[in-house]
């Protein structure tokens, strides 16, 4: 019941900037360069929803409220929804469907081979969403099929830093945000390499050592 | 059965229009008592911004040019709400609020340098100098975008004579006010303030040159670059600097902020040049604020009579 609400209200919340964007549209609000408006706006969103999909383990396990796993697959679905909007107003509304150009785009300029990497990273996490994917590559290969995600966002967010003239105040706080929930799984690694290491010694060491140990 | 038609309101009820707006003079007078009396504000500051605003007073006695163009203008509204203009905010709709406040009187303008008249000149002293004209330019921002715009002033090379520059005078630079008190984006270093731009001699003395006071037949717009700016309608945007504080004639080519923040993607030049594209992105198209679809970018934007200040040059190199 908890996570039937929970997907609810996250699943109405994921539709606000899509609703925004709605909104303003139809109420001229979308500024003097709606293109340039809606591409940011998209932009904005996917890089939002990435990091909240990348937080969603941090929080259920230092919330011990494991139940969360539950909403992940749909922000990420979000993620990937927003990335496609991105992704598809500047095939239409930049280069009209112009596929040369489009390839001389992404061949010669590294913030939009980065953003296409980024977005092409998130099209195999969203196809093998479905529980069926998880039985069929079986949970390990799934999981480091999914750690692409990180890539994705790296990549985003040099994305987002290679296209502003000066300031990199934005790119910056996502990087920041997205600096901690990177580095929140190479310490949850690293422990669980060193807790390997200290139970390894542990099975042939003899009584007599443990009992000294616990002595000292 | 009956539909009771609404009763029309008797006109003894409408009240008068003088006195509505009596009444919302009144009203914003109370609030800004109120305001004053719980902020400990004298009234006469806050009064204050009202009688320094000189946007949307009327230019008297226009002259047109032959140097407008016939192309669509583009919407008041638009220009004035899409400005890159660092010094209050990077974001294009930030300027037209935060500048909202910007005190453009009492304004003076320090001509020093390389010139034989060093002198301090008032911008009400500037804007008399000469006929104001419409000049209708197309204006191109080096992100992609444009616009038209019917900008008023009149040719710099008007102030130059004036000024009398000595021989040794091969650049003009332009200095943006420097006050983060007034201008909150200068309290981020994003760029090294003050903004300082640039120009080659006979750039700065060809007609199309602009020193620039007004738009749309007023008084130009604080967050436009008020009260006074540069207007060079075959160069990128941002060589074009705003709120002018000192105009110094020099000997050396003068480093502009934009050069100095990325030397590799913003040259002294900065010509509109679509065959020389931004390191990151391309410059043969651009979106005219308002248009669908792009359009092609046109050398020098279009004006073809300033090539011959650049002939024998190599423009991928001087970009």
């Amino acid at each position: 019941m908890k996570l039937r609400l929970t997907k609810i209200a996250i699943f109405l919340a994921a539709l606000i900037p899509l609703a925004r964007l709605v909104w303003k549209y139809l109420h001229d609000g979308l500024g003097a360069n709606p293109i340039e408006f809606i591409t940011h706006a998209t932009g904005d969103s996917t890089l939002i929803l990435i990091l909240a999909t990348l937080s969603i383990t941090p929080l259920r396990r230092i919330t011990r409220q494991y139940w969360l796993i539950g909403v992940r697959r749909m922000v990420g679905l979000f993620a990937f929804f927003y990335g496609t909007l991105h992704f598809l107003t500047y095939i239409w509304l930049d280069k009209f469907f112009d596929i040369h150009e489009m390839l001389k785009d992404i061949a010669k300029r590294p913030f939009i081979t980065i953003g296409f990497s980024a977005f092409v990273l998130m099209i195999p996490l969203a196809l093998t969403s479905t529980a069926g994917s998880i039985r069929r590559l079986g949970g390990k290969n799934w999981q480091r099929l999914h750690r692409l995600i990180y890539f994705t966002g790296i990549l985003a967010i040099v994305h987002y830093a290679w296209l502003v003239k000066a300031d990199l105040r934005k790119p910056i706080e996502y990087g920041v945000v997205l600096s901690i929930l990177l580095l929140y799984r190479v310490g949850v690694w690293a422990s669980e390499k060193i807790s390997e290491k200290r139970k390894q010694p542990a099975i042939p060491a003899p009584a007599a050592s443990r009992t000294e140990a616990t002595k000292a | 059965m009956l539909i009771r038609k609404a009763a029309a309101i008797p006109s003894s009820e409408i009240t008068p229009k003088a006195i509505y707006l009596n009444r919302r003079n009144f009203l914003a007078g109370a609030a800004i008592a109120g305001a004053a009396a719980v902020t400990g504000v004298a009234l006469r500051d806050l009064a204050a911004p009202a009688l320094t605003a000189h946007a949307n007073t009327k230019i008297e006695g226009l002259q047109k040019s032959s140097f407008s163009t016939t192309e669509k203008e583009t919407p008041y509204k638009d220009v004035t709400t899409y400005n890159n203009f660092y010094e209050f905010s990077t974001d294009k709709e930030g300027p037209s609020d935060l500048a909202k406040n910007f005190k453009t009187r009492p304004w003076t303008v320090t001509i020093d340098g390389e010139v034989k008249k060093k002198q301090v000149l008032d911008v009400d002293a500037i804007m008399k100098m000469a006929a104001p004209e419409e000049r209708i330019y197309r204006h191109r921002c080096v992100e992609g975008w444009s616009i038209v715009v019917p900008w008023v002033g009149f040719s710099l090379s008007e102030l130059i004579k004036r000024a009398d520059p000595l021989p040794k005078a091969k650049f003009v630079e332009f200095t943006t006010l420097n006050d983060p008190k007034q201008m909150p984006g200068q309290r981020i270093s994003v760029l090294k303030w003050p903004y300082v731009e640039g120009l080659r001699m006979d750039e700065a003395m060809h007609p199309l040159t602009l020193l620039c006071f007004g738009l749309y037949g007023e008084v130009l717009p604080n967050q436009n670059g008020a009260p006074l700016r540069m207007v060079i309608p075959w160069k990128y945007g941002f060589k074009s600097a705003k709120s002018i504080v000192r105009i110094r004639f020099t000997g050396d080519q003068p480093m502009n902020t934009w050069q100095q923040a990325a030397a590799s993607e913003y040259g002294f030049y900065s010509n509109v040049n679509p065959n020389v594209d931004h390191p990151r992105w391309s410059q043969a198209k651009e979106r005219r604020l308002g248009e669908f679809t792009k359009r092609s970018t046109l050398m020098f934007n279009g004006y073809d009579q300033v090539a011959s200040l650049y002939s024998g040059m190599d423009l991928k190199k001087n970009f």
